[in-house]
């Protein structure tokens, strides 16, 4: 982690622990913590866009399974919160190799349509599947730790943030470490980097578990926390939604992920007077941020920053 | 036994028609551009929904109201391109993507704007008793849509080999450098090619809503089952994404036939997705050629 990063990373933890004194009632803590929820998952697919520079339309389905494995673990075996979750995230590693491996020979359209694909078949199963189909699967227990069940919203607030400050430091560490500068070398040229001794494939499949995981993590807290899921929640829009907060956000920098799941999903509740026209709406921002500001809110903040620096010395 | 069979042939062949003119609508933007439209889905859904507003709103005479149809869906997408592909970089894949699901999305808040949720439906082209062939029912606006679909088909196959602009346009498919050289407007053909193949999708809008009614969402899966058409046939291949989607919407309806109608779309994205593992240059396609593509 650079200097910067840590000093951002200190403002960040400042404003989310004071977050739930400032924000009061449990509507305000509930969208901050599906923010939360979307941060993790759209840092997973920021780490696989904007620096393995992979497609992937189908993050919703790794996002279910997380949601789906840990719940139906915990509601049919009356396991720990804490396994179910990590057997969903070790469904969902798996359900990333199976699809990582073939996927590695598809390039651009090939691949979104594939994972795209993939994304949807995870749909239709959990709406055929007898896990109560299309109208949800209920009784999830909360999440709960060494016996000490997490359930105000507040507390659980502070779980989700934790998860995900943790999981930007570990991206940030991973990005700067010897395979954090490989997956960008792919992503220049896969050719050069190949040449150069980076095992492209196997970096690839890493990636693409890793960022599986992340969702996978981000659909068990959700399913801990609503206690109820459905497969609506997991469809093919929300796997547009998820990427519409890593490129509105900036897609090649994990905070601006972060920023722009916080943006993309506190905005539907400012426009809830659009009610119906939510659709409209994000069409509108997603065209109108890919026309005009395409590499994102964060990196166009820090470009201006550092421009009024500049013209400051001079 | 053999006319259920045959019943659920029928019906297969319809979806599957609409598949057809979805991937030939891919084909025509891809060969042209590289790009492959996610928004395509989208302009089958407009034709139907906008020839409902002609015919059954403005009350407008029957192929007024389809003619009217396939134009705006044409003007539709010539806004499309002029808007948001043309300013873009071609050259970024991953921007280029992104920008045509971002339109499809927008088209989707769009018709539910104008349309609401509700589906949508009209009388058929023709009044009168179905067909019975074997035992099987066969509607008569089956035998339109499947009609449709291979007037469209012939009519496209010749407007590529036999016209000056179909023939420019293959042309910017094979090498966009060298087309620009020999004096063929390139930008104009990336534009035309839009139009195109978004009035192919209207047309498939139109014929199929009497049969199986339209509804604003109905996009991305047409867009997915139309490409899994396409890739099947070897993407840049009209003829191939034509037996693609045919062989699709069988398979389709015998899977919810035979075994369960709530598969009947896992099927399609099987097939698509061990095509593209196993042999992504499409059963009727060639490897070489997929190799050429500058994506």
């Amino acid at each position: 982690m650079g200097r910067g990063n840590f000093t951002t990373l200190l403002v960040f933890i400042t404003a989310i622990s004071l977050f739930p004194f400032i924000g009061s009632g449990s509507y305000v803590l509930t969208v901050g913590i599906f923010s939360g929820i979307n941060a993790l998952v759209a840092i997973g697919l920021c780490i696989l866009m904007g620096y393995a520079g992979q497609v992937s339309l189908g993050q919703a389905g790794f996002y279910g399974i997380g949601a789906y494995v840990s719940a139906v673990i915990s509601v049919k075996f009356g396991l720990p919160v804490i396994v179910c979750m990590a057997a969903g995230m070790a469904v969902a590693a798996g359900a990333a190799v199976v699809l990582a491996i073939p996927a590695l020979r598809l390039k651009g359209h090939y691949l979104a349509v594939a994972t795209l694909g993939f994304g949807e078949i995870i749909h239709v199963i959990l709406n055929e599947w007898g896990l109560g189909g299309p109208s949800g699967f209920g009784d999830i227990p909360n999440f709960s730790l060494f016996g000490i069940t997490v359930e105000s919203a507040s507390s659980f607030f502070y779980l989700v943030w934790g998860v995900v400050a943790v999981t930007a430091v570990f991206s940030f560490n991973l990005i700067n470490s010897r395979n954090g500068r490989a997956l960008r070398a792919i992503h220049d040229s896969e050719t050069a980097s190949n040449a150069m001794g980076v095992d492209v494939s196997v970096l690839k499949i890493k990636v693409f578990i890793l960022s599986a995981v992340y969702a996978a993590f981000a659909g068990s807290l959700y399913a801990h926390y609503v206690t109820f899921i459905s497969p609506a929640s997991f469809s093919l829009f929300h796997s547009v939604l998820l990427l519409m907060m890593v490129i509105v956000g900036g897609i090649t920098n994990i905070w601006g992920a972060i920023v722009g799941a916080v943006v993309i999903t506190v905005l539907p509740e400012l426009l809830k007077k659009f009610e119906e026209f939510d659709i409209l709406v994000y069409g509108l921002i997603l065209t109108l941020s890919l026309m005009f500001f395409r590499k994102g809110l964060v990196p166009l903040i820090i470009d201006k920053l550092q421009q009024r620096k500049g013209s400051g010395r001079a | 036994m053999f006319t259920v069979f045959l019943q659920f042939l029928f019906s297969g062949l319809t979806t599957g028609a609409v598949y057809a003119l979805v991937g030939l609508g891919f084909n025509i933007i891809y060969n042209a551009t590289s790009i492959i439209n996610l928004a395509q889905g989208e302009f089958v859904v407009v034709g139907g929904l906008l020839m409902w507003l002609f015919s059954e709103s403005f009350k407008l005479p029957f192929l007024v109201s389809a003619v009217l149809t396939i134009l705006v869906s044409g003007l539709l997408a010539l806004l499309m391109e002029r808007l948001t592909i043309k300013p873009l970089p071609k050259t970024d894949l991953l921007l280029m993507i992104m920008i045509t699901v971002a339109v499809s999305i927008l088209l989707r808040g769009l018709l539910m704007f104008k349309f609401g949720k509700n589906p949508y439906v009209y009388p058929p082209f023709t009044e009168g008793e179905p067909f019975i062939i074997a035992g099987a029912v066969i509607q008569q606006q089956t035998l339109w849509v499947i009609g449709i679909t291979f007037s469209c088909i012939i009519l496209i196959y010749l407007f590529f080999n036999r016209t000056l602009i179909g023939k420019a346009m293959r042309a910017c498919a094979v090498n966009p450098t060298a087309a620009m050289l020999v004096g063929i407007d390139v930008e104009k053909m990336i534009m035309l090619s839009f139009v195109l193949s978004a009035m192919v999708g209207a047309i498939g809008g139109i014929a199929v809503t009497p049969i199986s009614l339209m509804e604003y969402d109905k996009g991305p899966m047409l867009a997915v089952k139309g490409f899994c058409a396409a890739i099947m046939g070897g993407l840049g291949r009209g003829r191939g994404s034509v037996a693609g989607g045919f062989i699709i919407g069988i398979l389709e309806s015998m899977t919810a036939g035979y075994i369960h109608s709530g598969l009947k779309d896992a099927v399609a994205l099987l097939i698509l997705l061990a095509i593209l593992f196993f042999k992504p240059a499409g059963i009727f396609g060639s490897k070489t050629a997929l190799q050429m593509r500058r994506f």
